[in-house]
């Protein structure tokens, strides 16, 4: 399982970052949270995989009963999501604005702001 | 677009959902739910009203601006801390008190800043659900 | 004294709760300049109290190191910290005249707050993740701040910053979780503790090479840094100057705080890239500037510039070097937000931002043409100003360190600096104006004229004169980020500071 989810982070940054090399400014917001899944599953799998064994301590136990899942990167990757979600809807509102005031979606005729 | 199974729908679901949201946010300490969860429900409970009614209805049934709400949430969250700071605890560290009403019920800061965090998420999500509608 | 090390923290917040709650412009800009006020206080406040205590930590919530959130303040976090109250002051004085009401009513205010305590959070914490966090908050007050207004060139400016700045926080997450991945811990200092104890891998590399790239990128440091010139001079004046003084900054202080403590073991390989990438920026940087005719971007390929000088002390990793650093970072935010601010003055009194249309302003207002001269020279390395000394420190660093190549590509970059800085005194002060006789643009602005003067001219000549009397007092500053220096160079303080003692 572990090797299949490696492949799959593999997968979402090669099409991230794909996308973001496209011209079209759509597909650059689409890249970006695809990169972003990636980070976050990549996140999510430092923990490693355990099937069946949430980390919850039953009544008068010190611990829980092992094998257990490493809470940890659990929340890590929620709090990631949740500013990953912030920040997505920004950019999405941003794209619409830029599309309508430039009236492209070009990112090869947004280079103004390179030259004087 | 106005299609009067979804106005008369919504009319009654606000509520509904508005109420799921609360129960989202108040079992959110050992079981799935909390605050992000719940103020995404509400928030789309709003959406959902935008939808069926147009978003200028939408903001006068939400009473407030969206960043009053944003504004509160943050007060609140930060309460919830200073509670703690100045019984002469750490900073953010949970208090815990039991109320009992007619049901026992754990009441504590942590709560507290989940209610913050349900404001703050209802007032930043609709803020942006809004502008993009009205654009 | 806990509640020092909150309070940057807690007042940025509350100041933006305020503006968020009674929304009137009048009321913001009175919150605002107490507030921030009040953050340059508490900022002071902590730096003597780390000067005489020692490094302050803070659990956050009760929960002990290495499993809660710790808040740490060395001397090299709480100097930052009251630069960062300092500059925002400055900026937010500034601000009361110069920001249009349009980009007030869209909560100018509230964000800068935000984004303040998100630089103030990522310089106090002594957590990877939290960091990322901070990084974030930060991130996105100030992508607001780029857009705010909608203008034409700021949405193109907006997309490119906001874009990099994601890549980079994706590439932070990854870094984070090949840490976690290895040694199980994001507290800083149990960090420190536990790669000590991995043998060099191939792995630590990475997860160094990857923070490398994402502060690098927030940094601006050498082939990551095309997204600065161009997003830096779109928006309104005061939020380039805020910028210019924060946020590379805190990128650069995330390097430092990272290769000081955490990826110290091949200090070859790293340290020995650091250095490389130092020199290559900064000539890239002023070779951008020389070529540029706007006073912003001229401006914005100086900041890339300076970077380099910054991570040029890291790179050596000299208890010298690091203190040259801390002494450029100081000055540089002082030199560059003055000259920003002095761009945004011009630009009022000439309505443009164009070298070409610019001119004849040593006979207009003098007085404006010697603060310039204070912080261009500055810049430049000019004795006795502060960027005299500091780069005078880099230079000794170099030389005892035999790094002969990066001290001849720094002393070469310091000309070139001259250069460009001169190109502009020529340019905007000196020749005559080309537009003379023609009409003058009009002014709009809410206060009158000698208010709006004063609140615009009152921080240029406040940062000026601590340019100044940091040059000439400048052993007992060099003292204190000495100390600083010392601290990072010795993270067993540190780590006791977080952990307590080790058994």
């Amino acid at each position: 399982m572990q090797t299949v989810m490696a492949f799959v982070v593999g997968a979402l940054y090669a099409a991230g970052l794909y996308l973001m090399m496209r011209r079209s400014i759509f597909k650059l917001i689409i890249g970006l949270a695809l990169l972003s899944h990636g980070s976050n599953l990549f996140l999510f799998l430092m923990g490693y995989l355990t099937r069946g064994g949430p980390p919850i301590t039953p009544p008068e136990a010190v611990r829980p009963v092992a094998p257990f899942a490493d809470p940890l990167p659990q929340a890590l990757i929620l709090t990631a999501i949740v500013i990953g979600f912030g920040v997505q809807a920004f950019a999405v509102v941003l794209i619409r604005r830029a599309h309508e005031t430039l009236g492209t979606d070009d990112l090869d005729k947004m280079q103004s702001t390179d030259v004087d | 677009m106005t299609s009067l199974i979804l106005s008369t729908a919504t009319t009654y679901l606000l509520p509904l959902l508005l109420l799921l949201s609360v129960y989202l946010l108040l079992h959110g300490h050992d079981v799935p739910g909390g605050g992000f969860v719940g103020g995404v429900v509400a928030a789309a409970a709003f959406a959902l009203y935008a939808i069926a009614h147009g978003v200028e209805e939408a903001r006068r049934v939400l009473h407030t601006h969206p960043r009053t709400l944003i504004g509160l949430g943050l007060l609140t969250a930060l309460l919830s801390g200073v509670i703690a700071f100045v019984s002469n605890e750490p900073f953010l560290k949970g208090l815990w008190t039991t109320v009992t009403l007619p049901v026992e019920w754990k009441l504590g800061t942590p709560t507290l800043f989940d209610v913050g965090v349900y404001l703050v998420v209802v007032g930043v999500t609709l803020m942006i659900i809004f502008s993009v509608a009205e654009d | 004294m806990k509640v020092l090390l909150l309070l940057p923290l807690l007042i940025p917040l509350l100041t933006a709760i305020i503006s968020l709650l009674v929304w009137d412009r009048r009321l913001q800009r009175i919150f605002g300049v107490i507030g921030m006020a009040g953050l340059l206080g508490s900022a002071v406040g902590l730096l003597r109290t780390v000067c005489k205590e020692g490094i302050q930590a803070v659990q956050v919530g009760g929960w002990p190191a290495p499993f809660g959130i710790t808040l740490v303040a060395d001397v090299f976090a709480a100097i930052m910290v009251v630069m960062a109250g300092l500059m925002g002051l400055a900026v937010m004085v500034y601000s009361l005249t110069s920001m249009d009401k349009r980009r007030e009513s869209f909560g100018y205010y509230p964000l800068t707050h935000i984004m303040l305590m998100g630089v103030c959070g990522s310089f106090l914490t002594g957590d990877i993740f939290n960091l990322y966090v901070w990084f974030e908050v930060m991130l996105i007050a100030s992508f607001v701040l780029t857009e705010l207004g909608s203008e034409k060139a700021q949405l193109e400016g907006a997309i490119k910053y906001v874009t990099l700045n994601l890549v980079s926080s994706a590439l932070f997450l990854t870094a984070v979780g090949v840490l976690y991945g290895m040694v199980g811990t994001l507290n800083m200092a149990d960090l420190a503790n536990q790669l000590a104890k991995v043998k060099p891998s191939g792995l630590v590399t990475t997860a160094s090479m990857l923070f490398f790239l994402a502060f690098g990128i927030k940094a601006a440091v050498f082939p990551l840094f095309f997204w600065l010139p161009a997003s830096y001079h779109t928006p309104p004046v005061s939020v380039s100057a805020i910028f210019a003084a924060l946020l590379t900054k805190v990128g650069v202080y995330a390097l430092i705080r990272v290769f000081s403590l955490l990826f110290t073991g091949q200090t070859a390989a790293t340290h020995g890239l650091i250095l490389a990438v130092a020199g290559l920026t900064m000539a890239t940087g002023v070779l951008g500037a020389v070529a540029q005719n706007d006073f912003r971007r001229l401006l914005s390929f100086h900041i890339v510039s300076q970077i380099g000088y910054m991570i040029m002390g890291l790179g050596l990793f000299t208890p010298l070097g690091l203190a040259g650093s801390i002494f450029h970072i100081v000055h540089n935010m002082l030199a560059k937000t003055n000259l920003f601010l002095i761009s945004g003055v011009v630009h009022r009194v000439k309505g443009t931002y164009q070298l070409s249309s610019l001119g004849g302003l040593s006979r207009s207002s003098p007085g404006l043409a010697i603060l310039f001269l204070v912080s261009a020279f500055s810049l430049a390395g000019m004795p006795p100003l502060s960027g005299f000394w500091s780069k005078l420190i880099l230079v000794q660093a170099g030389l005892q360190a035999r790094e002969y190549t990066i001290v001849a590509v720094a002393l070469v970059v310091s000309l070139l600096t001259l250069y460009s800085m001169t190109k502009i005194w020529n340019e905007v002060f000196w020749k005559t104006d080309p537009a003379e006789g023609e009409q003058e643009p009009a002014k709009t602005d809410s206060f009158g004229e000698a208010e709006s003067s004063l609140a615009l001219l009152a921080p240029i000549v406040v940062i000026g004169c601590l340019i100044v009397s940091i040059g000439l007092a400048a052993q007992p500053v060099f003292a204190l980020f000495e100390k600083a220096a010392h601290q990072l160079m010795n993270p067993a303080e540190y780590i006791r500071a977080v952990l307590g003692e080790l058994p």
